[in-house]
């Protein structure tokens, strides 16, 4: 029985935003503590850390995000825990957005001119307290930008939790369509929505990008 | 933990992995070229040309950069059908990875035109070079060196997205390890080899763009 597209299905896939958002803010929240580890691994004098967090980066760039959503999903259930694609998706979003965050901070930390954390360290203090007041605060700085950039890929990249069956934006059209076989009017409205969540967010980061090069030009 | 790895059902399929790759190697140099051709002309559309051009382009890029490729691919293959345009799965993936990739290979390829200096061509100029020589010389060459590493890193973020691909039933590696977890049910061992063979893949066009650097972009401004 084909129905037609509506208010009703209009709504549903409205909705299904939210999952979308959430998804995103979990992989951001978790990605962003991730990301600050594997930064600061990456940056840190211990070679073992280093090259822990080098290999690990590698992988999840050199893979496709995809994949690594299936390796989680299905590696959850060899370990006993049950398939929940909520789970599954939120999870494999996390460590691919850590990855990315990881080397797109390392860069921010090591933009920060060497002499700061070698002041810090002839004024005597310790990795801690040069990290938390001296280095990381500049790089944060620097950070908005690409980070922001980042956050509209990661939004994108949840439309692939509709692979393993989490009912998302995309999920939500592809259901819709299958019900009202209105493709071009269902995958219009779910592009639409992308856009609208996704468009602020690279002119937000576009116009940081620039006034950060107008302010650093001098 | 009592789960039994079993990676004898894949191994036993690997010919099918092998032709799977091929065709995601088809298609990320297939969309390479066709982007290439939709970035270069948007791009110089885009710098240099009046604003009736330039106001369609930016629709363009910013439309495919800020929503996701599998609602992209789903559109092509799904909704242009009903507007009379049907296409093969492998025709519309390629058709899909071009028309992405060519956004994102516009905006780097503009930045490349753009970090050309005027003085530098009108120093060309000055020298008696032909407009062509200038082109090549002055423009395309140095363009090329500036815009190279972020072209290529996008192309290996190109073959990783044709992943995606496979959810429009395309036959490339992703779609090949479906197939074969969906006869033998060892879901985890499929994807954990195709995995590999993704970062095989994409070490092995990192090391080919660097070759094709080596070759063709190292004259003198570096050293």
């Amino acid at each position: 029985m084909i129905r037609p597209f509506g208010m009703n299905e209009f709504w549903f896939i409205v909705m299904a935003a939210q999952w979308t958002i959430a998804l995103s803010a979990v992989a951001f929240g978790g990605g962003a503590v991730g990301g600050l580890l594997i930064a600061l691994a990456r940056t840190s004098k211990l070679p073992a850390f280093r090259y822990a967090a080098l290999v690990f980066i590698r992988i999840f760039q050199g893979t496709p995000l995809l994949m690594q959503l299936f390796l989680v999903f299905f590696g959850l259930n060899i370990f006993g825990i049950g398939v929940n694609p909520w789970v599954a998706a939120a999870a494999a979003l996390t460590l691919h957005a850590s990855a990315f965050l990881g080397e797109i901070w390392r860069g921010c930390i090591e933009a920060v001119p060497s002499g700061q954390p070698e002041a810090a360290w002839a004024l005597g203090l310790g990795y801690r307290d040069t990290m938390v007041s001296i280095v990381l605060p500049q790089a944060a700085r620097i950070a908005v930008a690409p980070t922001v950039g980042f956050l509209v890929q990661l939004i994108k990249g949840t439309s692939l939790a509709s692979i393993i069956g989490f009912v998302e934006l995309t999920r939500a059209g592809q259901i819709i369509n299958n019900a009202t076989f209105a493709p071009l009017t269902v995958f219009s409205v779910v592009a639409a929505l992308y856009f609208i969540l996704c468009w602020p967010l690279s002119m937000f980061a576009r116009s940081l990008e620039l006034r950060f090069a107008s302010e650093t030009r001098r | 933990m009592s789960y039994v790895f079993n990676f004898a059902p894949v191994f036993e399929n690997f010919d099918q992995l092998l032709v799977g790759a091929w065709i995601t190697i088809q298609l990320t140099f297939g969309a390479i070229i066709f982007g290439t051709l939709i970035a270069v002309p948007c791009a110089i559309g885009k710098t240099a040309g009046p604003r009736y051009v330039v106001w369609p382009i930016n629709a363009y890029i910013e439309l495919i950069r800020n929503t996701p490729f599998l609602i992209q691919i789903f559109f092509i293959y799904f909704a242009l059908p009903g507007l009379g345009l049907r296409f093969n799965p492998n025709t519309a993936a390629l058709i899909a990875l071009s028309v992405n990739v060519g956004a994102y290979a516009t905006e780097i390829v503009r930045a490349g035109i753009e970090s050309i200096q005027k003085g530098q061509i009108e120093a060309g100029i000055a020298l008696g070079l032909k407009r062509h020589q200038i082109f090549r010389y002055i423009i395309f060459k140095p363009a090329m060196r500036t815009i190279y590493p972020a072209i290529t890193s996008q192309f290996i973020y190109l073959m990783l997205t044709s992943s995606v691909v496979s959810a429009i039933s395309a036959t490339d590696l992703a779609a090949a390890g479906n197939n074969i977890q969906s006869q033998t049910f060892a879901a985890f061992e499929v994807y954990l080899v195709i995995t590999a063979m993704y970062l095989v893949l994409s070490l092995g066009f990192s090391a080919l763009f660097t070759l094709i650097q080596r070759l063709a972009f190292t004259y003198p401004t570096s050293r």
